[in-house]
Formats: structure tokens, C-alpha cells, sequence
């Protein structure tokens, strides 16, 4: 009989090597994505695939761009030059992302401290209702949303998609849960100290949650760039688009020319991976953080 | 505490409160209550104002045979996904959180990289993948004799279904392994220790001393990933437009609130589905509550 110690050594060593493996496999459509967009139509057509594209073209990019041009921008009557519209989509997505990323970590961070700190009546009800509309379906309130925000004359606008990401509680939960850990000792002797209750808010605790809010801010901004469905539902014209909602456009209007998609689904998901690479510390903490109790 | 502190605890929490309650009465609870509404009435995209008809809706849903499949569907697609990803996650996570810290990133966020990188963009490439003339599998399963004839992935009824729950498990066990990471982490090891030396063997000490400490971990990724599953849309939208058998709730919900031709925009059936699927997730979160606590 093999000992147990060789035993437990043969299955680390076999966990790795198929770790390995399914990482390869785990990274695969996204290598499929990233060398497909450079590949010609040839390459990509072909039933024998080519692992590695023999030179880089930019056929693919260039066809995206002329595909659909917009302005780049309008605020109000006024407009920008007019650009490829994937640039025009890729700024409505940032700009969209941004403010709701803005938007929640303002409001919640406010809410999340209030509700570990503050002691009222009401604050119970507030917080079951918060946790129960977290195990609700998202998708479900859409079709309400959309009616809501067709009477806010929102509909067909960025907002109709930032405001109601604003509102889904999650972040009040995550910065609920990070505000706990402030010591109850240091806002008393603020409150000794005479300072008003926004001035201990923000010189305070503010410091003490910043790692929470950095969590939430990447959380929020990932999550609103890949909200879809939402897009989809609010979003009717081309010009106001966001980048996913423009790549499902034209795999609608073009079933065979996949360099051309590849293009797009590159530009829609290098951005977010960049941003996701860079804040990922930030990232994990605030998916473990957002768990405990949950 | 005094009645003056009292009184400054409470508008000062509900005025740190209200920008956030703006937003979460205004676009969560409101809308819900529109739902509710709307689920009882035969409103539709174009009509003025929509009458109440009671329950016609729901009753009509037991008799909708696309419902009561998009039903079938669905809970086919959470049945087997939810105990895959957490199986996966579970072991994925087991084996890397010992890793240093390099190691045990780099499978981090190589597992979360299809998150991040959005349905749209995934769907996309593995619409490619799975294509019958042109596509990877095809091609590795000819070349390796596992299959003679190039199969037609998305549009054959017998794999579609298949296909798209592949896709959406590679797109959900992200989340979950950063959380049995950190759980497994936080495992206490003086327990896991003492029965070492007692002479414990792996097996034994994940199952008696681990398992019950990542509990609560479990029931939180069962309870997330269902979520998840009961809301696969835009791999169906994308890939096979509720076609080929592998239309769900959610899909069905989008297309009769918007494509529908000879309904179009029916908004108050659409929502009486919402309805149900919002019971069904809430009753299915709760029992897995309680049986997690039972434990």
C-alpha cells in the first residue's frame, strides 16, 4: 500500500495539471476574441481554424467603423464632430458607467452608515426591505422601469439605465456591512468634539470605509458596463447605444461576418478588463465583504 | 440616551438615509408595485389606460403551453447549473487556496475573467465556437473521430439547451471561487490541526471540521447563482431567440413585452410571469435558508 503521504502528492500534482488545463480552457474564448479580431475574413472563414493570425489585420476594425457613424456627443442642441459610432458607444458606456459608479458610492456610502451607526425608529423595517428586494430578480422591475421612465420623459436617455443601477441596494448593503467595523468610540468623541454630523461623516468615516467604497466603485462600474438586458430594454436609438447594446446590433444584422463581431466584442470587453485587472484587489474584497451575513 | 441625542440620532440617520431611499422607492420598491399592478391588468404598449381584470393573467399562464416549457426550461437550466458551479467552485477553490499569492490570483481572476468580460462579448465568440460550418468544436471533435458529421450545435434541439447552460456555468463560477476562497481561509485551523494529529484524514477533516464552517458561504452562493440562472436572458436573446428548445421565463417575459406580433407589447401578462418567477426565486431562496439552518 502506497502511503498516504505519496498519495496526497499524486492528487496535488493531478489537481494542478488540470487546473492548468481548465484555465487554458477558461481563457480560451477570450484569446478567440482578442486574435479574431485581427484575423482576415479568409482566416476566419476557414474550417481548418487558425490558432495564430498569420499578420495582423485591421480589416475587421476598419469595417466596424464604417459600419455606423454618429456624433460624439450631445449635450443639449449642441453636438460633437461626427465619428464612427462605436466611439460615440464607447463614450455613452463610460459615461454611463461613471455616473452611476459616482451616484451609488455617494448615496450609499451615506445610507450604509446611517444604517450601522445611527440608532432610529425604522431602521429595522429599512434594512429587511433592502435585504429582501436583494433576492429579487433584477429583470422582473424592467418592464415597470420602462413605463416609470417613459412618464419621466427619461426613456430613450442614458438616465433610464443609470438611475434605477443607483437604486438597486446592494451597495447600501456592502457599505453597511464595512461601516460596522468603525469604532463607536472615535464618532463619540467627534460628537464631544462639537463637530456636526456631516463634518464627522466625512472627515471621520469616510477614512475609515474608503476601502469599501474603492470595492463598490469597481463593482458597481463592471456591473453597469455588462448590464445588458437594461440596455436593451431602455436604450432604443442607435446614437445613445452602449457598446454591448451595439455589438448585439450588428450580430442581428450580420449572422456571418464574425471578424467584423469580434472587432466589436473586443472594444466592448478590453476597456472593462483593464479597469477589472487594475482595481481587482478592491474588487475581491468587495464580493467577500458583500457576502458575510448575507 | 438622552432625548436630544435621540432626536439628532434620528434626522441625522434619515437625512444620511434619504438620497439613497430616493433612489431604491423610486426604482425598485415603485416599480415593483407597478408590476403587481400591472400583472392584474390587460395593459399592452399602445392602449391608454389598461382595465383590471382580476386574475385572468395568471389563469391564462397554467393554459400557456410556451410558458409552462419556458418553465420546463428554466428549471432544467438551474437544476443543473446551480449544483455544477458550486461543486466546481468548491473544488477549484480547495485546490488553490493554499497557493501563495501570485498562484492563487492568477486562477482567481482567470475564473472571473468571462464575468468581466460581459455576456455580449461572450455570447458572440462562442456563437462562433459552436458554428456549424466554421466553428472549434466541430472542428476538434471531427479531427479527434469523436464525431463523423459536423453537428449544428445551437440550432439542433438535442444540444442548444446544453450549449447555453455550458456557456453560462463558464460564466458563473467567478464569483463563487473568490468566496470559497476566502471562506476556506478563514477556516479555523486549530481545529483542523488537533484532528491532524488525532489522524484525520483529508476526507474527514473537510467534511466534519470545513464543510460546516463554509456553510454559510454555501447557502449564499446557491442562493446567488440560482438568482443568476432564473435570469439567463441575454445568451438565449443572442444565440437562439428562445428557439431550438431553449426558451426561458425570462426570455419569454422580453419577447412577449416587446415582440409578440399578434400581442405585441402585452405588458400585463408579461408581468403576471414576473410575478410568478419573483414567487418562485423568493420560495426557493427561503427553503434553501432553512435547510441550510436545519444543518
Amino acid at each position: 500500500m502506497k502511503s498516504g503521504v505519496e498519495r496526497v502528492t499524486v492528487y496535488k500534482v493531478i489537481s494542478v495539471i488540470l487546473l492548468v488545463i481548465l484555465a487554458f480552457l477558461f481563457l480560451f474564448p477570450l484569446y478567440w476574441i482578442v486574435t479574431g479580431a485581427f484575423k482576415t475574413s479568409v482566416e476566419i472563414n476557414s474550417v481548418t481554424p487558425v490558432w495564430f493570425p498569420t499578420e495582423w489585420s485591421m480589416e475587421n476594425f476598419s469595417k466596424l467603423f464604417a459600419k455606423r457613424s454618429a456624433p460624439l456627443f450631445e449635450i443639449g442642441p449642441f453636438q460633437g464632430p461626427v465619428a464612427p459610432a462605436a466611439f460615440r458607444w464607447l463614450i455613452n458606456t463610460v459615461f454611463m458607467a461613471v455616473a452611476a459608479m459616482l451616484l451609488t458610492c455617494f448615496t450609499a456610502a451615506m445610507a450604509g452608515y446611517a444604517l450601522a451607526k445611527k440608532r432610529f425608529l425604522g431602521r429595522g423595517i429599512i434594512f429587511g426591505l433592502i435585504v429582501c428586494a436583494m433576492a429579487l430578480p433584477k429583470q422582473v422591475i424592467l418592464i415597470p422601469l420602462l413605463k416609470e421612465m417613459a412618464v419621466l420623459d427619461l426613456y430613450n436617455t442614458l438616465w433610464a439605465v443609470i438611475l434605477p443601477t443607483v437604486g438597486w441596494p446592494f451597495g447600501v448593503f456592502l457599505m453597511k456591512q464595512f461601516s460596522e467595523g468603525i469604532p463607536g468610540e472615535i464618532l463619540e468623541a467627534a460628537r464631544i468634539d462639537g463637530a456636526s454630523e456631516f463634518k464627522t461623516f466625512t472627515t471621520v468615516v469616510m477614512p475609515i470605509i474608503k476601502p469599501g467604497i474603492g470595492a463598490l466603485a469597481i463593482f458597481t462600474f463592471i456591473n453597469s458596463w455588462n448590464d445588458y438586458f437594461m440596455q436593451l430594454v431602455m436604450l432604443q436609438k442607435g446614437d445613445i447605444f452602449t457598446l454591448p447594446l451595439g455589438i448585439s446590433t450588428l450580430q442581428a444584422e450580420t449572422t456571418v461576418d464574425m471578424g467584423l463581431l469580434m472587432a466589436g466584442a473586443a472594444m466592448a470587453a478590453a476597456p472593462i478588463i483593464l479597469i477589472f485587472l487594475l482595481f481587482q484587489k478592491y474588487f475581491t474584497q468587495g464580493i467577500t465583504m458583500g457576502a458575510v451575513k448575507g | 440616551m438622552s432625548r436630544a441625542l435621540q432626536r439628532r440620532e434620528t434626522v441625522s440617520g434619515y437625512l444620511f438615509l434619504l438620497p439613497s431611499l430616493v433612489f431604491f422607492v423610486g426604482f425598485v420598491i415603485i416599480p415593483m408595485f407597478i408590476c403587481i399592478f400591472l400583472s392584474l391588468t390587460d395593459a399592452n404598449m399602445h392602449a391608454g389606460s389598461p382595465s383590471f381584470i382580476g386574475f385572468q393573467n395568471f389563469s391564462k399562464l397554467w393554459e400557456d403551453k410556451v410558458f409552462r416549457e419556458a418553465l420546463w426550461n428554466t428549471i432544467i437550466i438551474v437544476v443543473v447549473s446551480v449544483p455544477a458551479v458550486c461543486a466546481f467552485s468548491l473544488w477549484v477553490s480547495s485546490a488553490i487556496y493554499k497557493m501563495n499569492g501570485t498562484a492563487r490570483s492568477f486562477f482567481r481572476i482567470v475564473f472571473y475573467l468571462p464575468v468581466v468580460t460581459g455576456s455580449v462579448a461572450v455570447t458572440v465568440v462562442w456563437k462562433w465556437m459552436y458554428n456549424n460550418y466554421y466553428g472549434i468544436f466541430n472542428y476538434i471533435l471531427k479531427n479527434t473521430g469523436i464525431i463523423d458529421k459536423n453537428i449544428n450545435w445551437l440550432g439542433d434541439e438535442r444540444f442548444a439547451l446544453w450549449c447555453i447552460i455550458l456557456i453560462l456555468f463558464t460564466t458563473s463560477v467567478g464569483q463563487p471561487i473568490v468566496l470559497y476562497v476566502s471562506a476556506l481561509g478563514n477556516v479555523d485551523q486549530s481545529l483542523v490541526e488537533a484532528a491532524q494529529v488525532d489522524g484525520a484524514t483529508n476526507l474527514q477533516i473537510f467534511w466534519k471540521i470545513k464543510w460546516p464552517q463554509i456553510m454559510p458561504t454555501t447557502l449564499y452562493i446557491l442562493v446567488i447563482t440560482t438568482i443568476n440562472s432564473f435570469q439567463c436572458f441575454a445568451l438565449i436573446q443572442l444565440l437562439t431567440s428562445g428557439g431550438q428548445g431553449t426558451n426561458t421565463v425570462m426570455y419569454h417575459i422580453y419577447y412577449t413585452a416587446f415582440k409578440l406580433t399578434t400581442q405585441h407589447g402585452h405588458f400585463g401578462y408579461a408581468n403576471a410571469m414576473g410575478v410568478v418567477l419573483a414567487l418562485a426565486i423568493a420560495a426557493l431562496s427561503a427553503v434553501q435558508f432553512k435547510l441550510a439552518k436545519e444543518k
